[in-house]
């Protein structure tokens, strides 16, 4: 029972990591993994300044491809 | 040292255990790439034969066997669609495996030794490691949208032979190889663009040449695309009311993670699901009340208007009100769909209604598409065998994101076949309706009346009149019979009853919450029917084939619209740069400046909403006049693609296996280019059309608004009959001038990295598998990378 009830939960942990990842959630969390390495001892940006960040990002490096 | 050892530890994906037995057997251990420090970054590609795995290929290769010859053979009787899904399985599953993996050996020769661009810039932005799976997922949404959807639906007019044939042999020689190789070129050069490798490769003439052919061919794809959707959504108001609902939908979501719960993509996504499929129900009950019902019955003119003035609205609101949202939405819709549609096939088990090759296979004046099998069979069925557009995604974000060379195989070729797959669902999606049913919604009124001859009569029905069209018509069933037009369903009593002729017509139309069914050309409509029967045979039943069928208007009009959005973005930054060329306009090329942005929306949106306009005003449906000119420019593209491969393989000294490219590019050279000159000179041409509108404009026999489609079907003749021109001249000397640069490569004789603008070699510090699942030799390495980085971060601290 047991052996079952941690497969089931090690695949729900398995799909929520790839939603995340897939849709870019976990992308905040990689910035801070990241800077804690490269900066260590300062401070990194809040969840609402990374994102702001990112989209100025993207806006001046746009994506330049779309689907068909 | 100590930085680079101690920051890749802590991004190292899955740290793993950290308790590291050295068990490789000799075989292995050889396997094992390993950097200057002693850190296993890669293993060394290998087919390793065991006597289970060698049966399982056997048996997936009998399996494919016998459904090919199913599928070939198979005359007079009914056969399953489950077919389809299995001969496309197998084929790809031994294509992945055989195919792309010699050309991963021999042609790009992909090295776990070398750093990818992600590794080399690691600027935390793009260049970012991306989980392979998750690559590949992303990738797919990238490269995926409404085109696989529509080609195959108007090529079933043919019978299913050719068009299954041509997705799945189209896109293991041609298909799969182009994006892979592109992919693999862009990762070999910091992931730049295709324009920059064509100016790199072959000179300025030949980037100049790929950038104009771009900015074109996206104009062409959107006006195509958005034809298709309005052609769905016309005089629809269940598509319209739920469609246009999708823009508050994605503003309240917008809103609430800019707001509420910042960064919570996959809370927001999941709230603007729910928000959909209560916009698709409240559809229903729109298109039944007599007092809304007629605010959202909109005409076609009237829908590109809309269109236009939502595509500019989107281009000038900040792009996480209104783009990104509705990215998030159909990125699910595109994955999530897809394997409820695979299941749906298999458990409604739908039976083929259509013959391997019908009659129209044989002449070249079927309804759908003009033209001989050859070529234009090619080109109608574009995006699910090969697509230039995806050279483009694969040298755009994804290069970029690769972790390790190895896994490029599996992101490029991978990505490609599912969106083949794609392609066979539509194709089964358009073949297991009847054939009546599928003239009478794929020909445009005028075709109707054309060839329902002398049964024609203006008092009677669309209905009555599809159905004397289809009569007339000497197309036979997959049992050799005349056509029929059946529907299954039930009635009053709920018992269920096959409908016939008009009747079946008339059903279909009420069962899925549709005033007709009759001339909706585009292939959507007949997509969503085909989708509704899967989907209602396990969820919800023949009451939810309304539900569904709507469902499946909006998945298709979800990726049209994010073409829509994202093709002005990308017309407008490529007009910019383009126009960035010019001395005195150097300021379009940065991407901030406001009346630059606003210039170059506008002629973007000019390019494809003038298109469209002219397709929307046709007389003939447009569908017909503007799916070729769709299909020979995305597939020139294509050739564009192959011959900038070509040049980078010869460059590279691998002119043996320059076949690999030479053989697809050869084919879609003849391909495109007899049916681009079909198009410009002979009975089929643009220009023969235009004439014959000349005259009829010139006899006075017209008037009214008549006079005023007939005008537009003019100049739209025109503009396509030139641009087929320009299509010709523009690929023919790039074509060339890949020729030169080959020949000159192989008379002087120098090839090799210095050669080409391919990055020399970096030594690499990340290890990652290279498949969908790591394989237990990569799994042992990944505890000894991760056992050996430990090890070297400690010794690093020590030493401090």
């Amino acid at each position: 029972m047991n052996v079952v009830l941690d497969k089931l939960e090690r695949a729900w942990r398995g799909v929520v990591w790839y939603l995340r990842e897939v849709s870019g959630e976990a992308r905040y969390d990689h910035y801070l993994e990241h800077f804690a390495v490269e900066h260590p001892g300062e401070t990194p940006m809040s969840e609402v300044e990374y994102l702001r960040a990112r989209e100025e990002y993207d806006r001046l490096h746009p994506n330049t491809s779309c689907c068909c | 040292m100590t930085n680079v050892a101690s920051s890749a530890a802590a991004q190292a994906p899955a740290p793993g255990r950290l308790e590291f037995e050295n068990d490789y057997t000799p075989a292995e251990a050889e396997r094992v790439i390993r950097n200057s420090k002693g850190l296993p970054v890669g293993v060394r590609p290998k087919m390793v034969w065991t006597w289970p795995k060698a049966l399982l290929w056997a048996a997936i290769a009998i399996v494919g066997a016998i459904g090919w010859s199913i599928l070939a053979v198979s005359r007079g009787e009914q056969i399953s669609a489950i077919w389809f899904v299995i001969v496309a399985l197998c084929s790809y599953a031994i294509a992945y495996r055989f195919y792309a993996y010699y050309i991963q050996m021999k042609i790009m020769r992909t090295d776990d030794a070398n750093a990818t661009p992600a590794e080399r810039v690691h600027d935390g932005a793009n260049f970012e490691r991306a989980d392979r799976r998750v690559l590949f997922g992303q990738h797919f949404a990238g490269i995926s949208g409404a085109g696989p959807l529509v080609g195959p639906i108007l090529a079933a007019q043919m019978g299913y032979l050719p068009s299954v044939l041509w997705i799945i042999l189209g896109v293991i020689l041609a298909g799969a190889v182009q994006d892979m190789l592109v992919l693999w070129i862009s990762a070999k050069r910091r992931g730049r663009s295709l324009g920059q490798m064509a100016t790199d490769e072959m000179g300025k003439f030949g980037g100049m040449i790929l950038s104009i052919f771009l900015v074109v061919m996206t104009a062409i794809a959107m006006a195509f695309l958005a034809l298709v959707a309005i052609k769905a959504m016309a005089s629809s108001p269940w598509a319209v009311f739920s469609i246009g609902m999708t823009i508050p939908i994605a503003l309240l979501m917008g809103c609430y993670q800019r707001f509420l719960r910042p960064g919570r993509v996959i809370e927001t996504t999941l709230l603007g699901f729910v928000l959909l499929v209560l916009d698709i129900v409240a559809g229903g009950y729109i298109a039944d009340s007599p007092v809304l019902a007629p605010i959202f019955t909109l005409t076609a003119p009237q829908l590109v208007i809309a269109l236009v003035i939502y595509s500019f609205a989107a281009a000038a609101l900040p792009h996480w009100l209104l783009v990104t949202p509705r990215d998030y939405l159909s990125t699910l819709m595109k994955i999530g769909t897809l394997v409820l549609l695979v299941i749906g096939i298999l458990i409604a088990n739908p039976s083929v209604q259509v013959p391997a090759l019908t009659e129209l296979a044989f002449t070249s004046n079927g309804p759908t598409f003009s033209g001989d099998l050859f070529p234009f069979l090619f080109i109608t069925i574009a995006c699910g065998a090969l697509s230039g557009f995806h050279g483009a995604v694969s040298s755009g974000l994804t290069p970029k994101a690769v972790e390790k060379e190895n896994q490029i195989r599996m992101i490029g070729y991978g990505s490609m076949l599912v969106e083949s797959f794609t392609a066979v669902i539509a194709l089964i999606a358009a073949i297991t309706l009847s054939q009546g049913l599928y003239f009478a919604t794929n020909m445009s009124t005028a075709q109707i009346q054309a060839a329902a001859g002398e049964s024609y009569s203006a008092e009677a029905s669309a209905e009555a009149n599809a159905v004397a069209a289809t009569e007339n018509m000497q197309v036979s069933d997959i049992e050799g019979n005349q056509m029929t037009t059946t529907w299954e369903s039930v009635d009053e009593n709920g018992d269920p009853v096959v409908y016939e002729g008009e009747e079946a017509l008339t059903k279909a139309a009420e069962d899925l919450g549709e005033q007709s069914i009759v001339s909706r050309t585009g292939g959507a409509t007949t997509f969503a029917m085909g989708m509704a029967n899967f989907l209602k045979s396990y969820l919800g039943g023949q009451g939810s084939l309304g539900f569904w069928y709507h469902f499946a208007i909006m998945f298709e009009a979800l990726f049209i619209l994010t073409t829509v959005d994202n093709g002005t973005r990308v017309a407008r930054y490529q007009i910019g740069e383009m126009l960035a060329n010019v001395k005195r306009l150097k300021k379009f090329g940065d991407p901030t400046w406001k009346p630059g942005n606003i210039i170059t929306t506008l002629v973007a949106t000019a390019l494809w909403g003038g298109l469209l306009w002219m397709g929307v005003a046709d007389a003939n449906g447009g569908i017909n006049a503007m799916v070729p000119i769709f299909g020979i420019s995305n597939q020139l593209l294509a050739a564009a693609c192959l011959v900038l491969v070509t040049v980078c393989v010869v460059k590279m000294g691998r002119a043996k296996y320059a076949w690999i490219p030479v053989i697809p590019l050869v084919w879609d050279v003849a391909v495109t280019f007899t049916a681009d000159f079909q198009k410009i000179f002979g009975p089929l041409s643009y220009f023969t059309t235009a004439a014959n509108y000349r005259a009829q404009i010139e006899s006075g026999a017209l008037e009214g608004e008549a006079l005023a489609n007939a005008r537009a079907a003019l100049s739209n003749a025109y503009l396509d009959g030139v641009l087929s021109v320009f299509f010709l001249v523009m690929m023919g000397v790039f074509l060339i001038v890949g020729i030169v640069v080959v020949a000159k490569t192989l008379i002087s004789g120098k090839v090799g990295v210095e050669t080409t603008s391919e990055e020399p070699f970096v030594e690499s510090q990340w290890f990652a598998p290279s498949g969908l699942v790591a394989t237990s030799l990569e799994k042992k390495v990944q505890r000894e990378y991760s056992a050996k980085l430990h090890e070297l971060a400690q010794n690093a601290e020590a030493a401090a």
